[in-house]
Order: structure tokens, then sequence, then C-alpha cells
């Protein structure tokens, strides 16, 4: 596809909830630096797919590589093995199954469709705990504050990151009471303070108005300019993902239908079909 | 900032100041109150209510700042309680003590470390014996806590709530007998009524100091711990824990930190307890103990540490003193034997703590903490007073 | 044969506690396949149930006494709803389980001061407090009734959930409390109705319960509430087949482990007291542990997937 590091690249993921397939053998890959589009109608199994690459849920089959490693894999065992009704069912015979701590560990941080911060928190905090993972203080250093050199170096850098997503002159205010659009900007800082390399924005322009996902746009580019980000989003916005995605893969019903440049997908036939009215707003 | 910093600074050593001038007159009250004067009963608020803010503050750190909804706490305080017990009977009495059984752990430690090392050594053999007691209790709570951890709000309630009861029924099974003496109590160990020094001629008591030093000091660890970089973690677990996850905290490891710290503090609460109260006995830690400190902490407001001690002092002080008329005949001067009779303070209470829990749902201080809402109050106070200080004060904030 | 013998009375003790712990599971396993709240004061007002019985036989014919000590029981069932658990519909759900708690102490304690926490003799019913002879054991005519009686009542409940307006409204306010209510059920109507329900069988099952018993104390509640809700929990909370069931194992299992020691000694395994009975309420707890730790839906309970 293009002599760039492969970052991202999950190999035939099926998930299966009960008798429902939500996602059908998805195969798809993410070069570095690339902003990708994960796109379709609701309930395609974006998320769901979010959520496999994450950790949140263990594929029933397939399996994901991040940054040349095997992060994910599974195949249909147990129960699910008389149920399944996907394809590829004897192409894997490991399990690995980590859960989401282990996989942003690694440098892949997320965002999450129905906004989650933590209410309690301050807009300064909310960013700080994503540090926590970053730490290399212990329980007793960390209480008898013997790691003090790391929480203030830590603290610098949550300023610094605030700063950059505009978010400093409301750093003491509480998380919940920013407006949406500071909210959806504010996970992202909270996304960024983990360190990734792989940023997953799941719906980041969803209640936004059109000067709002404007800036957003642009927000983004920034982002992959300046922390040489890879992006994988899902976006409903089509001005938003034709303008700035370098590729688009199309789910529909689960099933992957289409994958290509902004260009090949707006005159895609199949991609028109399944999305009917959707498809010509992206035009406009 | 820098010079927040500096603020901060400030702040911690007021805090320091306060502590210490506090632990001061808690030694001068322990001197000067006879235990013959009415306001002995200050004394028993003071040792009871130590006990109960440090096993408050305990179940806080786990239900309020780490969104755990526990109810094992009885059952680890009966571990503490019966380690310190245990290891503290001084062995000439040990045989009447154990009357049934023939008893097999047969060393006191601090009667071990008084041969070799003097009057320090009881000291130093309490401290021991107290710190074993959070241990042990620590370690049962590990052993617990990798089953019952991944379970749900009211799941986890429940089985953590049966896990002390098994507790309780194990320490009085009389096999275990010559370790736990069975069903009967424990006695004659190292109680806070015998604690002093003596420097020359003079004693110092130092039957209250003890229990609350202790609660202090374990109180301080928590607040210091809530204050790090864990308990941050700890807080967006209880906000948020799929967020929390996928921010990189390891779910598992935290909340079993969480659930084995509360544990050792609520086992160190076990201890201090019995030391005060001179007996131990499993029977004693049912899980009305549990739900009693539970409501300590919603009346002190969950999520607030010193909510937590104001509402465990509270409670002691009104169900040992204020409300003591309410079952002796005459309340307020009110003589009316028919109604305030036993069990009336009880009742009362219990309907004080559910006005609280359906009208006042946050507690006293909600999630807020008393020294910052009193340096709110005092820069208010400064504002009305001077202008000119205000002034000061405004440009201090930029 | 002998020790078969020497079992029989444990079991059919078993059976009749496991009915009683069954009318008390039911309440639990309802409110919380509704409101999803752990009733700890379900086993108090169990025990008032006991109370009101010992104070209203001392005045008045057990056949005004019993129907009057039901609707005191229902109403107080109704009452701690609508005054306890109504107003924090919308808290978290901590904030009720609070509540919950601080009933049961209300409770506990005001039956400490009314019965100034003596215990109460319960008054004797006719026929069902005789003693009579079953496969050449003695026992009260109560201990052979109570699962019958047991089983009568459910089938009727299953029935009534099954094949009535309210039962099926109850049925769509466990599946999914708002929607119920979108589409116009009046959800207070069907959660007071499920209190009614659980209190009648709670009022019930303590006349069975304290029969047996020399009397009430106002702990008498606490532990046969936690049993039975260990049995809903062990059933699949939620289900109310899986209640009963659950309900008599535990029963059945606790009075067997209380005689163990007699029948060991009587098969000869062992040749001295070991001390099972000591277990016979820890065992209990242990077994919801692992239940809850290896299939936490229970025996008949539906599993669910939280969504991200």
């Amino acid at each position: 596809m293009s002599d760039r590091k492969n970052v991202l690249s999950v190999e035939n993921a099926t998930m299966q909830f009960g008798g429902v397939v939500a996602v059908n053998n998805l195969t798809m890959e993410i070069n570095e630096g690339e902003i990708v589009a994960l796109i379709g109608p609701n309930g395609a199994g974006k998320t769901t797919a979010f959520n496999v690459i994450t950790g949140v849920y263990a594929p029933t089959n397939g399996r994901v590589w991040f940054n040349g490693e095997k992060i994910v894999e599974n195949h249909p065992h147990g129960k699910m093995k008389k149920m399944y009704k996907g394809e590829c069912a004897d192409y894997y015979h490991e399990t690995i199954e980590p859960t989401p701590d282990k996989i942003t560990a690694r440098g892949m941080a997320r965002t999450f469709q129905n906004i989650r911060l933590w209410k309690s928190q301050t807009v300064f905090d909310n960013v700080l705990i994503a540090k926590h993972m970053r730490r290399s203080s212990n329980l007793f250093t960390a209480t008898f504050r013997l790691n003090k050199k790391e929480e203030l170096k830590q603290r610098e850098e949550v300023l610094e990151l605030l700063k950059i997503v505009g978010l400093e002159d409301v750093k003491d205010e509480l998380a919940t009471s920013l407006p949406y659009g500071k909210q959806r900007r504010l996970e992202i800082a909270r996304a960024l303070a983990t360190e990734p390399t792989l940023l997953l924005l799941d719906e980041p322009a969803a209640g936004m108005n059109p000067q709002e996902t404007l800036e957003l746009t642009a927000f983004i580019g920034e982002i992959r300019d300046k922390f040489n980000m890879t992006i994988l989003l899902i976006e409903h916005h089509m001005d938003l993902v034709m303008d700035i995605s370098d590729r688009i893969y199309v789910l529909d019903f689960g099933t992957l239908i289409a994958h290509g440049t902004p260009a090949e997908i707006q005159s895609n036939q199949r991609v028109i079909d399944a999305y009917l009215g959707v498809a010509e707003d992206a035009e406009d | 900032m820098l010079l927040e910093k500096k603020q901060n600074n400030r702040k911690n050593i007021i805090s320091l100041i306060a502590v210490a001038l506090f632990l001061v007159v808690v030694l001068i009250l322990d001197q000067v109150i006879l235990p013959t004067n009415k306001m002995s009963m200050l004394l028993t608020v003071l040792q009871k209510g130590s006990v109960y803010a440090l096993a408050a503050v305990s179940m806080n750190l786990l239900n309020g700042f780490t969104g755990l909804f526990s109810l094992g706490h009885a059952g680890f305080m009966l571990l503490g309680a019966y380690t310190y017990a245990i290891f503290t009977i001084p062995n000439a009495v040990r045989d009447t003590v154990y009357m049934y059984y023939d008893a097999a752990i047969r060393f006191s430690l601090p009667e071990v470390l008084r041969n070799s090392m003097g009057s320090l050594g009881t000291v130093l053999g309490v401290i021991i014996a107290v710190l074993l007691a959070g241990l042990v209790a620590a370690f049962f709570a590990w052993l617990i806590g990798l089953p019952v951890l991944k379970l749900k709000s009211d799941y986890l309630a429940i089985a953590t709530l049966g896990f002390a009861e098994i507790i309780r029924a194990v320490f009085q099974w009389g096999k275990l007998g010559p370790v736990t003496n069975g069903s009967n109590l424990l006695k004659s160990f190292e109680r806070i009524s015998t604690f002093k020094l003596t420097v020359g001629a003079t004693t110092i008591k130092l039957s209250t100091f003890v229990p609350v030093l202790i609660a202090v000091v374990c109180i301080a660890l928590i607040v210091l711990l809530v204050n790090s970089t864990y308990g941050r973690a700890f807080k967006s677990i209880r906000d948020d824990e799929v967020a929390a996850e996928a921010m990189g905290i390891n779910l598992a490891k935290h909340k079993m930190i969480s659930f084995v710290t509360s544990s050792f503090f609520a086992g160190v609460s076990g201890a201090t307890m019995a030391m005060v109260l001179g007996i131990a006995q499993a029977n004693n830690f049912k899980s009305n103990m549990t739900y009693e400190i539970l409501l300590m902490v919603v009346l002190g407001g969950i999520g607030s540490i010193s909510g937590s001690v104001i509402g465990s002092v509270l409670f002691v002080a009104a169900s040992e003193w204020w409300l003591r008329g309410l079952d002796s005949g005459v309340f307020l001067g009110i003589n009316a034997p028919g109604i305030f009779r036993n069990g009336f303070r009880l009742v009362v209470f219990s309907v004080i703590i559910m006005i609280v829990v359906l009208f006042f749902r946050k507690g006293i201080m909600g999630d807020r903490e008393l020294p910052e809402q009193l340096g709110k109050l005092w820069k208010k106070i400064r504002g009305l007073f001077a202008k000119k200080v205000k002034s000061e004060e405004v440009a201090d904030h930029e | 044969m002998e020790l078969l013998q020497s079992i029989l009375p444990y079991l059919i003790s078993g059976i009749s506690v496991g009915g009683q712990y069954a009318l008390i599971a039911i309440g639990y396993t309802m409110v919380y396949g509704i409101l999803r709240l752990i009733n700890f004061a379900h086993g108090d007002v169990f025990m008032v149930a006991g109370l009101v019985m010992v104070y209203l036989a001392g005045s008045m014919p057990l056949y005004f006494a019993i129907p009057l000590m039901i609707i005191i029981t229902v109403a107080l069932g109704f009452i701690i709803e609508r005054v306890a658990y109504k107003p924090l519909r919308t808290a978290p759900r901590m904030s009720v389980m609070i509540s919950a708690i601080g009933v049961s102490y209300l409770i506990q304690n005001l039956a400490l001061y009314i019965t100034g926490g003596l215990n109460k003799n319960y008054p004797a019913i006719p026929w069902i407090s005789d003693r009579i002879t079953v496969f050449g054991m003695e026992t009260s005519r109560v201990t052979i009734i109570t699962p019958f009686l047991t089983v009568i009542l459910v089938v009727a409940l299953v029935l009534l959930i099954n094949h009535t307006k309210i039962g099926m409204a109850m049925r769509a306010v466990s599946k999914d409390f708002e929607t119920a209510q979108l589409m116009g059920i009046k959800i207070n109507n069907v959660i007071s109705m499920t209190f009614i329900i659980g209190t009648f069988l709670a009022a019930i099952g303590s006349m069975l319960f304290f029969t047996n018993f020399i009397g009430v104390v106002p702990t008498s509640g606490a532990m046969p509430g936690l049993k039975a809700f260990v049995a809903a929990v062990f059933g699949g909370i939620g289900s109310i087949p899986g209640a009963v069931i659950g309900a008599f194992i535990i029963g059945i299992c606790e009075s067997i482990i209380k005689g163990l020691d007699t029948v060991l000694m009587v098969n000869g395994s062992i040749t001295e007291q070991v001390g099972f009975a000591t277990f016979s309420d820890a065992f209990t707890f242990a077994l919801l542990i692992i239940v809850l730790v290896f299939k936490p839906t229970g025996l008949f309970g539906e599993k669910t997937t939280d969504k991200v």
C-alpha cells in the first residue's frame, strides 16, 4: 500500500454476541502517520470494532497486530465453537485477551462515543490521572511523596497538553461543567496524556455544529503533525471525514464493503447504496 | 506553579501544627481528667472515637474513594482484634484465659521485648502487635480479594459480608480453640488503662493518647495515599471504571491495593478496639458493626475523610454521652421514664440517620474536606474585616 | 439403613427450613429483579411479623390475630418502600442500598426498644404446632406442612405473574425499567405490589418459622434474611423458581451440617465431636462466594453484558 511502517493491522476479526455477528471478518491496516476513518451507517459495528482493537471485547475470532506485535488473538472455542457463524474459523489457535489497560500501555489510546470523563475531577486532574500509567513510583514512594520530581514533571506535561488543546484557562473547573465541544477536546487531551502512538477517536464531532466541526478538523490535523500521531476515527460528519482522511474503511452490517481514498469511496456504488441519502450529503 | 507550591507548603505546616496541638491537648486531658470526673466521658469518646474514626476512614477509602461497595469491615476488624489480643496476653495469665483449651501460642510480644529492653519494650511490643494485626487483616483481604473483587457493586457487598460471617464462624470453632479460645472471650491482654510512661517519680498516663495517636497516624497515611497518584487512580475507578481502564489503569491491581490497604487499617482499628475495650470476642463483630461504620461514613459524607472522622466522633459522642439521658429516664430536664428507657437512644439515633440518608444524602461534608472549608471561611472572615487585606489577597492570587 | 435413619430428621427439618427460606427469598428476588436493590430490611420485616404476632396473640383470638398480623406486615413493607426507597428512585444504587441498611438498623433498634431486648415467646398455633410422628420420628406438624404450603404459594405466585395484567407489568418492569415506564406502566404501583407480595409471603414464612423456635428477638430476622438472600442469588437472582430451589438446597445443607457430628458418630466415621455445627451459617456464605465467583448469574439467572 505504502512504504510507511505498519502500525495497526486487524486480521479477520469477527465479533459475535450470542447469535448476532456484530463485526464480520474485518481486515484493515493503518500505517504510521495516517489518518484513517472507519465509517458506516448506525449499527454497522464500528464501535464494536474499536472495542475489539482496544481490548474491551475479546473478538470471537481473529487477530490484531500493533507496532509489529501480536496483541489480540482468539478463535471460536468453548460454547462458541458450535454457534460460530463467521468465516476463517480455523485460522487461529491462540487466545490472547489482554485487558484494555495493557493495550493502552503499549501506546494506543481512545476516546468514547458517549463522553466518559471522570465527573468529580477537575479538567487538570482528568488529564493528570491518565499520566498515572506512565509513573515510575510505587505505592510506597507515592504515599510518602518520594516521587516529587516525577509528580512535578507530570504536572508540567499536563499543563503543556492543556495549552495545546486550549483548555488551560479552565483547568481548575470540573470536567463536566465544560461545554460539550470542550469536553470532547478534553477527552482527546486525556488520551494524549497516555503517550500513545495510535489515537482512536470514536465520533469526535458528534453533537457539534458546523463551526465546531471545522475547528475540530483542523485540531485533529494539528495533533497528527505535532505528535507524529497515527489516527483511526469513527465519524458520521462526512465533510470532516472526506476532508481529513488519507484512507477510509466502510462497514455495513458488520462487513467491510469498501476501502480506499476519499475520492474512491465517494464514487463507490455499494457505499452510496448503503448510505442512501447520506452519501449525497458527503458530496456538498 | 511556584506560588501554588508555596501555598501548599503553608497549608501543610498549618495542618501539622493543628494535629500536634490536638495531640498535646489529648495528652494533657489524659492527665487532668480523673476516671471519677464527669468529664471522663470525654476520654471515652476520644478513645472509642479514634477506633471508629479509623474504621470509618478506612472504609471510606474503599467505598467512597474507590467506589467498591464492601461490607466485610467487621471481619477484618475481628482479625485485627484477635491477632492483637493473642500476641499480647502475658504468659502468666494465659492459662486462665484459655480455660478450656491448651493455648497453642505462648508468647506475648510486649513481654518478650520488655524482658530484653525494659519498659520501652512494652511500647515496641504493642506497636509490633498492632502492625501484625493490620498485616493479618491485609493478608486475608488479599486472599478473598482475588476471587471477589471482580464482582460488581451489590454482589461485591454481599460476598464480602458473607466473608465476614465465615471468619466469625471460623474464630468460634472449637477445633481452633487453642488459638482463638473458641467462643470464649480473650482478655487480660495489654490494654490502654495500663499504658503509662514513668519518668523519674512522675507517671504520664497514656490511655487516651495511644489510641488517638494510632488513629491520627493511620488517618494521616490514608490522607497521603488518597492525595497521591494512586489516590487519583482510585477516584477515576470510582467515577468511571471503563474510562479508567482505557486510560491504562490496571483495575484488578488498583482495586486490590485499595482493598488490602483498607483492610490493613481496619485490622489496626480492630486491634485498637481490643486495647480500648480490654476484651475481644468474635460474637461482637457482627454485620451490624459494619452497618454502623457505614452509617458513620454516610453521616460524614461519602468521599470525605474529615467527614468520616466527624461522623464517627459524633456517632460515638451521641451514643456514649450526649444522648445517654434518652436511655435513663431524664433528657434535657424532661423526666419521662416511660419513654426514656433502654433502647430509646438508638431509636432516635436511627431516625436521625434515616433523615440524613433520605434528605441530606451528601452528609455533613459531602465530598469536601474540612481544612479547605476552614481555609475558605478564614479568607471570607478576613475579607469582611479588612479591605486592605482583601486587596492583597487578590494580588496574591494572580 | 442406620445412617439413613439418623440423617432423616435433619433432612426433614432441612426441607422445612428450606421452605421457610423460600418464602422470604421470593421477596428478595422479586425486589431485586425490579429495583436491582438488595432489600436489607426484608429480614427485619420478617422479624417484625413474628413480634406483631406475639403481641396480637396476647390480646385477641388467633383467627383475628393471624390476618391482622399479615395486614400489618404487608402495610409495613408498603410503607418502607414508599418512605425509604421511592424518594431515591433516581439516586445511585449505592444510596438506595444504604437506605435499606438504615431501615434495617431502625427496625432492629425499634424492636429492641419495644421488647426491651427480651426474648418473646411465640404463641402456639393450634393444629400446626401439634406434635406428630412421621417415619418413626416425632416432630411438629408445621415441619411437614411447610414444604407443601410453600410449593402451593409459589405455584400461585407464578400463575399470578404469568397470567395476570399486574404480573405482566412486573415482568416488563424487571426486563427494562425505563421502557416499561414509557409504555405507560404505572411503575410505582408495580413496585408497591412487588413489596406487598414479598412481605405477604414473609409474614406467612414467619408464622411457620417461629412456631418451631423458642421465641423472637430483634435480631431474629437478620440471619434468616441473609440466608434467604443467598438462596435468591444461588438460584439466579430475579428468578422465582430459582430462589425456591436455592432455598431448599440451602435449608437442607444447613440442617445436615448441623447434625453432621451426630450422624458421623452413629456412622462411626468420627469418634469425637468435630463441631461442624459452627459452620452451618458459614457454609451458606461459602456457597454464596463460590456461586458468585464461578457462576455469578446463579442456577437460573439470565446473562447480561455491559455496554460500553
